[in-house]
Formats: C-alpha cells, structure tokens, sequence
C-alpha cells in the first residue's frame, strides 16, 4: 500500500488528486499522515510520529487510521502494490 | 513542547456543482449549557441519556399562548393534554399557570385527580370510558366528552333514576379542508350525526349539554382549517340556542397547534414555517367573534394545545456509543439512545447539537440508536462534527410525547430531570431498573428451576 506519488497538498488541508481531478479537504491530522505517507514511512512509525506530534495515545490511532486508509482507497489516494 | 490536539483524521471529497440557495446546514455550533447547568454536569449527576425540562420555557410558551388568545378574545381556558406529557411535575406547572386537565383515559384522569386538579377542572375525552369511569367523572362533576353514541347511552343509563346530572359536550368531527380528515372520533358534521347526538343529549333531562369539541388533526400546518372548524361548532351552537333558548357555555377548539419540529421530507426547516400561537390565535377568536353569538353570550374558549407549549421545553442529552464506517462509506454515529426513547424521531428530523467544541470540520453521517434492531434511526442524514466515542450531544425539542409514548424495549428507561426557574435540578423521574422491571413479573412454581 503506497500513496499515490502525485497527490498535491497544500499546507491548508487541501488535496489534489492530478490523475482524477478530484480535490479533497482534510484536517491537520490527516495532513500530516499523507506527508508521512509521502515520505515513506509505514504504519507503525507513523503511528509513532502522530503520537509524539498529538495528543493521543496509540489504540486511537490504530482504530482511526484503520478508518481513514479505507477513505484514502476509496478516493484513490492510495494504491495497492500488490 | 506540549502536543497539538487531536482530532480523528478525516477527508471529505469536494463536489462542485449549483450552490444550494439555503446554504449548508451544519450543527458544528456546540450547546455545552441547558438552562446555566453545563451538560456534562447533568451527564455526571444524571446518567446518559437523560431528558431535561426546562421549568422556565413551560412557563415562556403558557404564557406567550395565553396571552396570544387573551388578548383577542375575552373568554380563554386552556386545559393541559396529559398525554402529551403526563409527568405530574410538568403537568403542576401547567396548573400552577391557571391550565385544566385534559385527560384521555381513567389513568390520566385518576393522575389529575391526584396532582390536585378540582373534578369540575378535568375535561375527560377518549374513546374508551367504561361505566366505573364515567360515574366517578360525574360525581365529581367534570366536563364528560362523548365519543360515540354507545358512551352517549351508557351514560343516560347510569344516570337513570339517580337524580344525578351530568356536564356533557360532543365531539365533532368535520371537513376542514385538510388531509387527513380525522373521523374516527366523535360524531360528524356534515352527514349530520352530530346534531342527531345534540338532539338526543336534548332529550335526556339528566345530561347538560354545556360545550362542544372538535380536535381536527395534529401538527396542523394551515390555520384556516381551524376558522372552518370554528364556524362549524358556532353554527350547531346557534342552533341548539335557537332550539333551546340556553346558550353554549363554551367551544372546545382541541390541540394540534404545531410546535417549531421539522417534519421529515420538509424541505424548509419548521421553524420557518409553521404558524405561530398568534397565527391560531387570530383566526380561531376571529371566527368566533364574527358568528351570531350575542356579545354577553360569547362561549368561552378552551384550548387542548400539547405540543407548541412542551416541546421545545425539553432536550435529550447523550452520548456516543461508537462510530463506524457503512458499506457505502457513510459514517454511523451509535448513541445511547434511540427510537426507544424518541418516538417522533419517526416522525421529525430532530436537531442534534454537539455538547462541546469541536474544529470547523463536519461530516455527514447516520444516527443509529443503541438497539439491535434496524428500525432503530434517528437521523438517516445529519452533518455534524467529527464525534468520538463519549462525546455528549443534545436533542432538542423532544417534550412531546417522548416521555409518554416512549418504549421500555432493549433498553431500561433513563431518568428526567427538572432544570427550575432558579437554575436548580430537580429529579421528576428515576430510571428504570433490573427490579424495576422483575417487580411486575411472576413466575410460575414449576418454571423457577432450569
């Protein structure tokens, strides 16, 4: 699972996707998770990173990430690999 | 270097396309207070879900609706509908501000008795009034409304060679213009089985016929059915002037006012657009004042309204059991409650606010109630906030009916609380229990051991 490489963002929560056409708004967190998706890191050290950078604890995120990554393949933010 | 706050990671696709002229709704704007108590105070003291009655909004709408009748027209009683709400603290406060009893059954008649209200003071209307009911009604003189002719000659029975009289009116039902027509109760107009039902009361020296009573429809959104009801019970009053010389004492114009919900499938929201006490209130005494009553005998006026005076006197406060994404990417929101508690969520599309802050971000999304059942929705689309599980939201304007036609299904029944004119709680009823319901039930001997 990798974040699709074109996805433009914008530092205001705004999300471009250039192969769709489709734009998304987000909020702070989400910003920062497709950063991090955009520089690689996996799950677990995003799970590591949100909670050093947020106020919450890791069953949270577990739970909203689960959530959010199938928003993300739902809008083609994110592809599979595989 | 202290973290940011956290708020569930969310994004929403954005769609272009023609502007809603209304705007977007959205109910980010949180109530963290009802009445000067902070909600998670009510949550902490009370338990959620929990109703809560505003004592001062009761006291704001019987007010504002006496005063919307009293001043056009001189003769005005209005009688509080106990099955709109029969806990017996919100029904005192409706006495205390000079309403009647309207009561429906022998319960809701034994219940006025009870809080207080004098025999002469109860309305007793209903369909079902056996003949125990009816002779404690007339021994305690209350105003009998007849809803059919097999009460009509039950009651002439009973009262045969007693010496006693009783206070009787009909009611009637009519075409108003509106649909549906309510038929079921009472006698009709138009196919004259009304003025049959006068003549017969007429005949019967043992029954008063002091008023007459129509209850056209509820949540009437048009006003001028009730000046067509109006001129319909001023004309069989005349009538029965001229055919006996007396004067009726008084025309029972019913309930059915409106309260400021919004229905479901209303495009606008209720609020902006049902009529006010003062929109019934000009064409109900209108009507009357231009019949061909004689000016000292004008009838007085009693009003059964239920709804417009408690509704938005109440809220519902709960909490988020959990959140879930649907098979077609819907958010679902579970609360604490559900149409177990919220009868008219069938009915409205109930205002839902969050009880603390959130950001600007909101998300359309599904209520779901907490029984395992699919019925069990309060809102099939609603944009709000980005709940959490134990986040507290409000329910506004569920003090009618709620309380009395809620359903002790799945789930035990929560408290109700009372918020009085001085910003104090108060108890009005305790939850339910495991005892409570285990109370009522019996087991037979040969079943107690599995």
């Amino acid at each position: 699972m990798q974040i699709n490489k074109n996805i433009a963002i914008s530092d205001s929560g705004f999300v471009f996707n250039p192969s769709t056409g489709d734009s998304f708004s987000t909020n702070q967190v989400g910003l920062e998770i497709i950063r991090l998706l955009k520089e690689n890191k996996s799950k677990e050290e995003l799970i590591k990173e949100l909670v050093l950078k947020f106020s919450t604890d890791e069953s949270t995120l577990e739970k909203d990430l689960g959530d959010f990554f199938m928003m993300l393949n739902s809008y083609q933010i994110l592809v599979n690999n595989d | 270097m202290s973290k940011l706050s956290y708020e569930r990671p969310f994004i929403q696709k954005l769609n272009t396309g023609s502007m809603n002229k209304f705007g977007t709704k959205t109910e980010f704007a949180p109530v963290t207070h009802l009445d000067g108590i902070r909600v998670s105070k009510l949550i902490e003291d009370y338990g959620s879900p929990c109703f809560v009655i505003s004592e001062r909004q009761i006291r704001k709408n019987v007010q504002n609706a006496n005063r919307a009748f009293k001043t056009r027209y001189p003769k005005i009683q209005f009688a509080w509908s106990y099955k709109t709400n029969y806990l017996s603290a919100v029904c005192n406060v409706f006495h205390q501000e000079g309403s009647w009893a309207e009561v429906v059954s022998i319960y809701e008649y034994k219940k006025a008795l009870l809080n207080g209200v004098e025999g002469n003071k109860i309305i007793f209307n209903g369909p079902d009034k056996t003949e125990e009911d009816l002779a404690l009604a007339v021994e305690n003189n209350s105003l009998i409304h007849i809803d059919h002719f097999d009460e009509l000659y039950s009651l002439v029975g009973l009262l045969d060679g007693t010496g006693k009289k009783a206070r009787v009116a009909i009611r009637v039902n009519m075409d108003t213009g509106i649909y549906p027509m309510w038929d079921r109760f009472g006698f009709n107009y138009e196919n004259g089985q009304a003025w049959n039902a006068i003549i017969k009361i007429l005949s019967h020296k043992e029954l008063e016929l002091v008023g007459l009573h129509s209850h056209i429809g509820t949540f009437m959104l048009s006003t001028s059915a009730y000046a067509t009801a109006a001129y319909k019970l001023c004309d069989l009053a005349t009538n029965v002037k001229l055919k006996t010389g007396k004067p009726i004492q008084y025309l029972d114009l019913g309930g059915g006012f409106a309260s400021t919900n919004t229905l479901k499938g209303s495009y606008l929201q209720g609020a902006d657009i049902v009529p006010t006490i003062d929109d019934y209130a000009e064409v109900i005494t209108s009507a009357i004042l231009n019949s061909n009553f004689a000016q000292d005998e004008l009838p007085t006026i009693i009003l059964e309204s239920g709804r417009a005076l408690i509704d938005d006197a109440a809220w519902l406060i709960g909490s988020v059991v959990a959140t879930k994404r649907l098979s077609d990417d819907r958010r679902a929101t579970i609360m604490d409650f559900g149409v177990n508690l919220l009868f008219n969520a069938f009915w409205y599309d109930y205002k839902i606010s969050p009880a603390q802050e959130f950001t600007h971000h909101t998300e359309d999304m599904v209520i779901y109630g907490p029984l395992c059942m699919n019925i069990d929705c309060i809102r099939e689309s609603i944009n709000l906030p980005l709940l959490n599980k134990g986040d507290q939201v409000v329910v506004h304007k569920v003090g009618a009916y709620n309380m009395t036609q809620w359903m002790q299904f799945i789930q035990m029944r929560p408290k109700i609380v009372m918020i009085d004119m001085e910003g104090k709680s108060h108890i009005l009823r305790e939850n339910e229990s495991l005892d409570t319901m285990m109370e009522l039930e019996r087991m037979p001997e040969h079943l107690k051991n599995i």
